[in-house]
């Protein structure tokens, strides 16, 4: 069976940025590399899908090793099997949803008709049945999508990457998308890299993440780790938004075993709920008055930002909060005291998930 | 009030519209005087004479066995002029464009010198084929290419640099190596231009003059195609030649229907 993927990938383009990042995926596991645009995220598809050769350092995908310049080892491309899922998907516009989804396996020397067959198989598994005979050029962003994944997934890769699967999508089509991806991502038995400038993707989509900036991995960990120990300005911002996914029902969100009082009473089913660290009040005792959410916790850690502090609260739902310093001198607050802490139901953001 | 403002901004200079219309009557007058020539009652039995029709069938054949040359040796010329970087190339580039500014009887001339039973290159062909290329029918073929190669690689090389190189990416991605990437992806990507460019370069080949009765001589029946038909017979059977013209208007009227998508429409 297919083996993990480990990689070092060293490569100097001529603009004078360098990419210099290291990823390990298991098989079964889902990685998302997460970073701003720029920050060689498209640089790394390209390196491991054999289409940029590497300065340095490696790629083996389970026990070969597919580019490894000072070994002056290199397999191109076509040689490589790894499904790739481009941005944009880059369907071929000459061919129709078949024989895009055919093209693998015909390249791959598999004859007319197995590949037909086989072709029909993945278009009906990925609900694309129906429109066999269509040119990319008449489909929705939603069946572009799933026509790129089908035709990456047909040829049985040992490596599955994805290059921003959802960007193209619109809002409503992509929480669909996403859900679709999660199910067609855990029936792919070998390891899968995900790559997106979209925080709630990563969250939703990785058991692990990778943090990319200028080229370089800032940051690795479960997304809860990174969620709640960010350790850069950019991924404060992106993650310490407080990002969860849960269940909505009845004006709540079931988030693990918390629920959240939310305002939208109409909300249902998956959501990712967001709750901004400057929402959240912090008291000594339990607060009176309005707001729906409260609950008495712990303070697990406290960092200074400049005109800022960041606390991070325990359980039952660890969050994100950040007061000013005049605010955190008044409350008196230490690590490990128990607090109470509140959130208005309004500020409890709903994705349209 | 509007319209007369319309009118009197779309007014357009006197001079500029006199000058284009002589501009205009420039292409539509010898049209007019080619047809007001034309034998019409006799046209079925001029066309249908010996010399005519060796004319026609010698200039098809040329026509399209340059275009087949071109296409088998311009594509590939093109598509390392498009992709692959190396010194010299625009020296080799501008080589094939040379023969679109090149005199086509200069170009002639030099395929003499070359190609001739004792040139650089002809002796050599000669010695290891027996094949004499001036003054033979492959002469001919060979002279219309000379002419008419360039239309087809720079269409082609154009075509290339526009096609985004992800789609042959993503194609190498699912297996496949270089010639089916070029087959399955690639060519059909520029078809438009690939066809538009062999429409030309075969026009082109079909209207050669110069370097064909230079290399290849005014034979009929052997490199006698209908361009020098033409020339010859306005001294010899006048009425002929007027046939013989309305046929090349025909075929050329014909071609540019082929083209309208590509030029005029988009213009």
């Amino acid at each position: 069976m297919s083996g993990g993927l480990a990689t070092r990938l060293v490569v100097a383009r001529d603009t004078g940025f360098t990419l210099d990042a290291e990823l390990a995926i298991l098989p079964g596991r889902t990685v998302a590399l997460l970073g701003p645009n720029g920050a060689g995220k498209s640089t790394a598809v390209a390196a491991i899908a054999g289409l940029l050769p590497l300065d340095d350092g490696y790629v083996r995908l389970g026990d070969k090793a597919l580019d490894e310049p000072r070994e002056g080892q290199f397999v191109p491309a076509e040689d490589r099997n790894i499904g790739v899922v481009f941005q944009d998907y880059v369907l071929f516009p000459h061919l129709s949803v078949l024989d895009n989804i055919a093209f693998g396996l015909r390249s791959r020397g598999v004859g007319r008709h197995a590949a037909a067959e086989s072709s029909r198989d993945w278009a009906d598994r990925l609900g694309l049945a129906g429109l066999h005979a269509r040119k990319p050029v008449d489909l929705s962003g939603g069946q572009a999508q799933r026509v790129a994944l089908a035709r990456a997934l047909a040829t049985h890769p040992e490596l599955l990457l994805l290059d921003e699967p959802l960007a193209a999508l619109d809002v409503t089509t992509r929480a669909q998308l996403r859900r679709d991806l999660i199910d067609h991502l855990s029936g792919f038995a070998g390891p899968r890299l995900v790559i997106t400038h979209d925080p709630a993707e990563a969250f939703l989509l990785a058991d692990e993440i990778h943090v990319i900036e200028a080229g370089a991995i800032t940051q690795v960990g479960s997304p809860d780790e990174i969620r709640l120990r960010p350790r850069t300005k950019y991924i404060a911002d992106l993650a310490g938004s407080n990002l969860f996914s849960g269940v909505a029902a009845n004006g709540t969100v079931a988030v693990g075993a918390h629920t959240l009082t939310i305002a939208d009473t109409h909300a249902a089913g998956d959501v990712l709920a967001t709750i901004n660290p400057r929402a959240i009040s912090i008291h000594r005792h339990r607060p009176e008055g309005s707001p729906r959410n409260a609950w008495q916790t712990t303070i697990v850690r406290i960092e200074h930002h400049g005109d800022r502090v960041r606390l991070q609260t325990g359980s039952p739902l660890p969050l994100t909060a950040e007061l000013t310093p005049v605010a955190v001198a008044d409350l008196v607050l230490r690590i490990d005291e128990p607090i109470w802490l509140s959130v208005k139901a309004t500020e409890v953001g709903v994705d349209a998930d | 009030m509007s319209s007369r403002r319309a009118r009197i901004q779309a007014r357009p200079p006197v001079p500029l519209i006199a000058l284009a219309v002589v501009g205009v009557s420039l292409f539509a007058v010898p049209l007019i005087g080619l047809a007001m020539q034309t034998p019409w009652t006799d046209l079925l039995t001029l066309l249908n004479g010996d010399i005519v029709r060796d004319a026609i069938w010698l200039s098809l054949l040329s026509a399209t066995g340059a275009t087949a040359i071109a296409f088998v040796l311009g594509v590939p010329l093109a598509w390392v002029l498009a992709r692959v970087e190396f010194p010299g190339k625009s020296l080799i580039r501008g080589l094939v464009l040379l023969p679109l500014v090149l005199p086509p009887v200069v170009g002639g001339a030099a395929l003499l010198f070359a190609l001739g039973r004792r040139g650089v290159a002809g002796e050599p062909i000669y010695e290891l084929t027996g094949l004499v290329l001036p003054f033979s029918t492959w002469g001919v073929v060979v002279a219309a290419t000379f002419v008419a190669m360039p239309f087809l690689v720079i269409t082609v090389e154009g075509a290339l640099h526009n096609l985004d190189g992800k789609f042959e990416g993503a194609a190498a991605t699912l297996g496949a190596g270089k010639w089916t990437v070029l087959r399955r992806v690639t060519l059909p990507m520029i078809a438009p231009s690939l066809i538009s460019g062999l429409v030309l370069t075969w026009a082109r080949a079909l209207g050669e003059f110069g370097a064909t009765i230079t290399f290849a001589g005014n034979l009929q029946g052997r490199t006698q195609t209908l361009p020098l038909a033409v020339f010859v017979a306005l001294e010899t059977d006048r009425d002929t030649a007027v046939a013989l013209s309305l046929g090349m208007v025909a075929i050329s009227l014909a071609v540019l229907v082929v083209l309208r998508d590509r030029w005029w429409r988009s213009l």
